[in-house]
């Protein structure tokens, strides 16, 4: 085990709320909230459980990064 | 390629009518596109994935149309339903060939916290500290999860498995895994405290 993944760990460990959503909730939320990201609004103050959710699970950050990505980029390519 | 609203959309494919097959076929296409855009990053993204993951997104979307609560472009919400198609077809790719017990087997409990893994660039009184809390660490672990929180911690912290396929792996689904951690989370963070330090403390011991 690494120094860093012990680190993490605490950290993860100290930072736990009592109330966090799952993986199903913030898919559910996930679409409204990239369209305010994508709206340049601040979605830490207005979505702060979905936020909260992405900073901590790896696998829900990647498809929301991926699916940001796409949306940007599709609307460039839009006429 | 029209735009459509969102009603326009629900209209479309909702029933099947003159304007279903052109609304399909316009979906189809946007979802190719995204895809291609979204799994950018990825290397391992064969020809005839893109089509393969659209269409089974495609399915999902049609099925789940009744789902839609329209707080979002149609558009955004079936993007985000593609993308979790794919990149949970990409993960299942990935771990195929790895079973939970080889990645947890010998793995009791806590000794998976070595502890001489201390920080050199501690000087000597929070290294000692760190060997403090990390004891209380594995001896959290150890005694207090129960056996599933302890292999879908171990699984998720030690070897990075994704919570789906984690899920897969105990007969349960994504949004348990998550809460079996959240739960040993809670529990370690309780045990950490009581050890008369703040949350800083215990931040700033692990700086
Ligand atoms: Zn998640």
């Amino acid at each position: 085990m690494q120094l860093d993944t012990l680190k993490q760990l605490v950290r993860g460990i100290i930072e736990t709320r009592p109330e966090e959503i799952g993986c199903d909730s913030c898919f559910e939320e996930l679409d409204r909230f990239v369209e305010m990201k994508l709206a340049g609004k601040d979605t830490a103050a207005a979505m702060p459980l979905v936020h909260d959710h992405l900073e901590r699970c790896p696998a829900c950050r990647a498809e929301f990064e991926a699916l940001l990505a796409a949306l940007q980029k599709l609307a460039e390519a839009a006429p | 390629m029209s735009e459509r609203t969102n009603e326009q959309w629900l209209a479309a494919l909702g029933s099947p009518g003159a304007d279903y097959d052109a609304a399909l076929a316009d979906l189809r296409a946007q979802l190719v596109k995204g895809l291609g855009y979204a799994l950018s990053a990825p290397g391992n993204i064969r020809p005839e994935d893109l089509e393969d993951f659209a269409q089974d997104a495609l399915l999902k979307i049609l099925d789940g149309l009744h789902t839609f609560r329209g707080e979002s472009k149609f558009m955004t919400w079936a993007q985000k339903i593609a993308v979790r198609v794919a990149f949970s077809e990409l993960r299942r790719r990935r771990w195929r060939d790895t079973s939970l017990d080889a990645m947890t087997e010998g793995v009791g409990g806590g000794e998976f916290i070595p502890p001489e893994l201390i920080d050199p660039d501690a000087d000597s009184e929070q290294q000692a500290m760190q060997r403090l809390l990390l004891q209380r660490v594995r001896y959290v672990i150890d005694h207090e999860l129960t056996d599933r929180q302890r292999r879908a911690l171990v699984a998720a912290v030690l070897h990075g498995v994704p919570p789906d396929e984690l899920a897969r792996r105990m007969d349960t689904n994504r949004n348990a895994v998550y809460k079996l951690i959240h739960d040993a989370r809670k529990r370690l963070k309780k045990q950490l405290l009581a050890t008369g330090l703040s949350a800083q403390e215990v931040l700033a011991v692990f700086e």
